[in-house]
């Protein structure tokens, strides 16, 4: 099997072209009648749905930006009738409040197809078994590669993330084809395989679709030698639709961007001017067919350029280089993400136990990140107990954990020694290298 | 009676004790005790100098955290059975015992100890009923 869906996939660029116009002329109509938030930012740049012609044209409207999902919580961008939505799914907020995406029954079906796009790029078939480690949950990652597994018509083994002795059990016992998960997760787990005694002629693995963080060249080939398999990239956002937005094909030259779908823009992220191809910038979509919550020119925050050059395994999407950073400052912890600012939002909730100074230290251990939080313990709150300070450390690693949903370790730290600066202060230190 | 303690909270980073220690000698303050509670991210450094209330200021003015509390403190003759009398004491009267730490002056045949409680006068009341023997001079 070569594409999934060969006509989308290999579209002529002139045709791809033609339809992605008529697609971004429903989709303007569509939200400037239900979407109150699109209707008033359009008239304020006195723009009509009539005016956007071709997608050419698309230039001409808004950003919209995760500030604006943040002002419409939960439901307010939300296109159709409550009675339409049948999935809820949210990623982390900026702040304490989750940003929700909302999924009609074309809409998951749409997702699905992204994703079963990816397990066949990647070599699958209807008689792949497809086990997937992302969680299943809010985040988008294990529904979604569970859903492109059932399109394909292969077999999904929904492990969800975590207890990793039994991972192994079932990649081997269920003699799975494919394995979804983050790129750090693969890591450590080919490497608990190697202290398992289990070696990699007792897997049936030929493939691996890797994402929901950024990775590289060489955590790939670590993956491929660890595994004995062929790694290749899935890319998405649950704001888009989660995986599956784009994927790697056999080539492992980019990520082709599903553009019948999602038109990708790139834009400067100082003067948010188009670039064009092979130029660095930060990515912008445009959701084409989505119902639910379409969303017109979303800033990603993903720093990456796109290639229009012919690829070899013959589809005709835009390949996607790989990200290389953000232009905000969005964490990716263990495949969450995790903004600065929702750590300051617990820090303050625990009153003046602590200061106001803070210092976030990312790094990865054993292949798995990890996140501390310096905090400096006030003079009004150190009793001259063990248990006093351990009881603020337990009260603001358990708020991290429900606030974040990623486990963070708090270390106290006595008051002045966060080093202070006197420009803007530097709160994240990041030591992880690709 | 009641004895009054310094504690200092100290990150486990390298010369925080040598910096503390230092602070007092300078001020020519001297230490009459020092325990320090450890886990593997922080220390609490508990003691009795002979000078607290000019020690606390010391500490604060270099930047250390601290603070002050009293603790209950006996007097138990420095033989076998001398601390355990003291225990029944508050167990009897069911006072818990947050931590203790006790020293002996071998010379002088004596040993203090001294009791971190939750209720200072509770257990003063309770210590009252039984012969003991309250710190004299250290």
């Amino acid at each position: 099997m070569k594409y999934f869906n060969r006509a989308a996939e290999t579209m002529p660029r002139s045709e791809l072209h033609a339809l992605q116009s008529e697609r971004l002329k429903a989709l303007v109509k569509r939200v400037y009648e239900n979407v109150q938030h699109y209707r008033a930012k359009m008239d304020a740049v006195k723009l009509k749905p009539s005016d956007i012609k071709s997608i050419d044209d698309l230039h001409k409207l808004p950003y919209t930006t995760k500030a604006d999902l943040r002002a419409n919580y939960p439901f307010g961008l939300f296109a159709v009738p409550k009675r339409d939505i049948v999935r809820i799914h949210a990623s982390s907020g900026t702040t304490g409040k989750l940003t929700v995406v909302g999924y009609t029954q074309n809409d998951i079906r749409d997702w699905a197809e992204g994703c079963a796009r990816a397990l066949v790029m990647a070599g699958m078939d209807e008689n792949s078994v497809v086990h997937v480690s992302y969680g299943y949950g809010l985040f988008t990652g294990g529904l979604g590669a569970h859903y492109g597994a059932e399109l394909l018509g292969a077999t999904a083994v929904p492990v969800s993330a975590g207890n990793t002795p039994r991972q192994l059990m079932l990649l081997k016992d269920f003699g799975a084809d494919c394995i979804c998960c983050t790129p750090s997760y693969a890591i450590y787990l080919a490497e608990e395989l190697a202290k398992a005694g289990i070696s990699k002629s007792e897997l049936n693995l030929k493939a691996g679709l890797f994402g929901a963080e950024p990775w590289s060249e060489a955590m790939r080939k670590q993956i491929e030698a660890g595994f004995g398999i062929k790694a290749y990239d899935i890319y998405g956002l649950s704001e888009i639709c989660g995986p599956g937005v784009g994927a790697e094909c056999v080539t492992q030259s980019g990520t082709h961007i599903a553009e019948d779908m999602y038109y990708p823009e790139i834009v400067d992220t100082d003067t948010l001017e188009p670039l064009g191809y092979n130029k660095k910038g930060e990515i912008v979509f445009t959701t084409l067919t989505k119902e639910g919550i379409p969303l017109i020119r979303y800033r990603t925050r993903d720093i990456t350029s796109l290639d229009d050059g012919v690829c070899a395994c013959g589809r005709t999407h835009v390949r996607m280089a790989r990200i290389e950073g953000r232009s905000d400052d969005m964490l990716i912890i263990r495949g969450v993400n995790v903004f600065p600012s929702q750590i300051e939002t617990v820090l303050l909730s625990a009153g003046d136990a602590i200061g106001p100074h803070y210092r976030i230290v990312v790094d990865r251990a054993d292949n798995l990140d990890t996140i501390e939080i310096q905090v400096e313990l006030t003079e009004k709150a150190f009793g001259d107990t063990v248990k006093s300070i351990e009881k603020i450390k337990a009260r603001l690693a358990g708020d991290m954990q429900s606030h974040l949903s990623v486990s963070a370790k708090i270390t106290i730290m006595e008051p002045n020694s966060i080093p202070r600066s006197e420009g803007k202060a530097v709160r994240i230190i990041d030591n992880r290298k690709y | 009676m009641l004895v009054n303690q310094i504690a200092v909270f100290l990150e486990n980073r390298k010369g925080r004790m040598a910096a503390l220690s230092d602070a007092l000698s300078k001020e020519k303050i001297n230490l009459i005790e020092l325990f320090i509670a450890d886990t593997t991210e922080f220390g609490i450094v508990r003691m009795i100098t002979d000078d607290n209330p000019r020690a606390l200021k010391v500490l604060k003015e270099n930047g250390f955290t601290v603070t002050s509390n009293n603790l209950i403190g006996v007097e138990v003759a420095d033989v076998p059975g001398g601390l355990a009398s003291i225990l029944s004491a508050f167990d009897e009267n069911g006072i818990d015992i947050e931590y203790l730490y006790s020293f002996s002056r071998k010379e002088a045949g004596k040993a203090f100890i001294l009791v971190k409680v939750a209720d200072n006068d509770a257990a003063l009341k309770a210590l009252a009923k039984y012969n003991v023997k309250p710190l004299g001079k250290f």
